[in-house]
């Protein structure tokens, strides 16, 4: 029986970040649903688990961690010596490139591709009508973003060097969901990063995940 | 041996956050100004620092970085057996990383905003967007109610000693107590314990001084 708990759901992006990391490393564990419809997330049971109310949660023995970026470093550390090599440990120089490239993800990356997300696949099944506006200021900034990505990854095949890490990992969620709505192109159109993008998302582990990422398919 | 740089603007918060490591860990260092002004931080060479035009960048001997929380991050794990240790060993790290993801992830999204539009704006007179504030002081709130919960179980943010998890919340930390905003803070005993304490830090009161004499 798996030791690993990861509470969430298989299109759940940040939960399919965490998977993603498991199946890297060949890490064992299972996928406990949270009901999102009826608000198991926001019940004291789930709350005292993460008290922001969100998903994933990562149970492992008296250890629980949640924030999608904690429980891949937590994941990445604790296995390390198993899977793909994520985190680069071994050399200060590369463990700190993907350590500021990870930080790109988080603070470059991720406010701007997650409002589009949100409009284009969640405001719907709120039922409230997609925000154009806000999807154009976003698009715009992402474009920016991706010029300096398109930049780096002529000068490296990924993000943090010539190895695939976290930092790459972090983006990949976000960037299926994004390749399924009309400005696929923003990618697209820039071809280290579409190269780049076609390379990430063919690993097996992602392959594995993506199986289950159904938002958005009719 | 080259003396560590950091580039950046006395007026930036997330400068501010590297500071506070710096002098958490007493370590010495040249700060290198960046005109932000004059758009030096937009152009070569400064773009070679950091390819997103911002500030701060760090250079520790072939080393360049950039995005706070890597330098904070690179600071305390390179520099661990000096002055506070900002990190801790084994399993409790993995708490500090999760309370370091809320920081960047649930807390700093709308403390920042606040911090822009209640201290910034007027800093450039500008007028804040009360909408804003008011959309953004309610969902701070709720993360300051989680805050107050998980005070009551943990010394510090992360666990039981000051840590990044802590650190990295200074520098908006500071910024909204001196704006109509700290009524949050200050409504909360225990937010408001943890905030008197963490910005009463030497280090910080360092970095406070460093922001009035630039």
């Amino acid at each position: 029986m798996a030791s690993l708990k990861l509470h969430g759901l298989p299109m759940s992006s940040c939960t399919t970040r965490v998977m993603i990391c498991l199946h890297e490393k060949g890490v064992e564990f299972e996928l406990v649903p949270v009901d999102l419809f009826t608000a198991q997330h926001k019940q004291p049971d789930f709350l005292s688990k993460n008290p922001f109310g969100q998903i994933p949660v990562l149970e492992d023995g008296d250890l629980t961690i949640f924030e999608s970026r904690a429980v891949t470093e937590y994941v990445s550390k604790k296995f390390k010596d198993q899977g793909t090599d994520l985190i680069r440990q071994d050399s200060l120089e590369e463990s700190t490139l993907v350590k500021i490239w990870a930080e790109v993800e988080s603070q470059q990356f991720n406010p701007v591709i997650n409002p589009i997300i949100y409009q284009f696949f969640v405001a719907p099944l709120q039922g409230k009508s997609l925000d154009q506006a806000i999807i154009d200021e976003n698009l715009e900034k992402l474009g920016k973003v991706l010029d300096v990505y398109e930049e780096k990854l002529g000068k490296t095949k990924y993000l943090a060097g010539d190895f695939y890490s976290l930092a790459d990992l972090h983006h990949m969620p976000y960037i299926f969901y994004f390749m399924k709505t009309p400005w696929a192109h923003v990618v697209n159109e820039r071809p280290k990063v579409k190269a780049w993008w076609e390379d990430i998302s063919s690993r097996d582990a992602f392959k594995k995940v993506a199986e289950g990422m159904k938002f958005g398919d009719n | 041996m080259a003396v560590m740089k950091l580039y950046g603007s006395p007026l930036s918060s997330a400068v501010w956050r590297v500071l506070a490591s710096l002098y958490e860990k007493g370590l010495d260092f040249e700060f290198i100004p960046v005109d932000m002004k004059s758009g030096e931080h937009k152009k070569e060479p400064y773009l070679s620092l950091n390819p997103f035009g911002q500030v701060p960048a760090f250079v520790d001997g072939d080393l360049k970085l950039f995005e706070s929380r890597a330098i904070t991050q690179y600071i305390s794990h390179e520099y661990a057996d000096k002055g506070t240790p900002l990190v801790v060993p084994g399993k409790p790290m993995a708490i500090v990383s999760v309370w370091m993801e809320v920081e960047a992830h649930q807390y700093d999204p709308l403390a920042g905003k606040l911090a822009w539009e209640l201290g910034y704006k007027p800093h450039f007179g500008m007028q804040p967007d009360h909408a804003v504030v008011e959309e953004n002081e309610g969902k701070l709130g709720k993360v300051l109610d989680v805050y107050e919960a998980r005070l009551s179980q943990s010394k510090y943010i992360g666990g039981d000693t000051f840590t990044l998890a802590d650190l990295h919340h200074l520098p908006t930390l500071s910024f909204l107590m001196d704006t109509p905003a700290k009524k949050l803070i200050e409504s909360r005993p225990k937010v408001s314990a943890w905030v008197a304490d963490i910005t009463s830090r030497p280090a910080w009161c360092k970095v406070v001084e460093f922001r009035k004499q630039h």
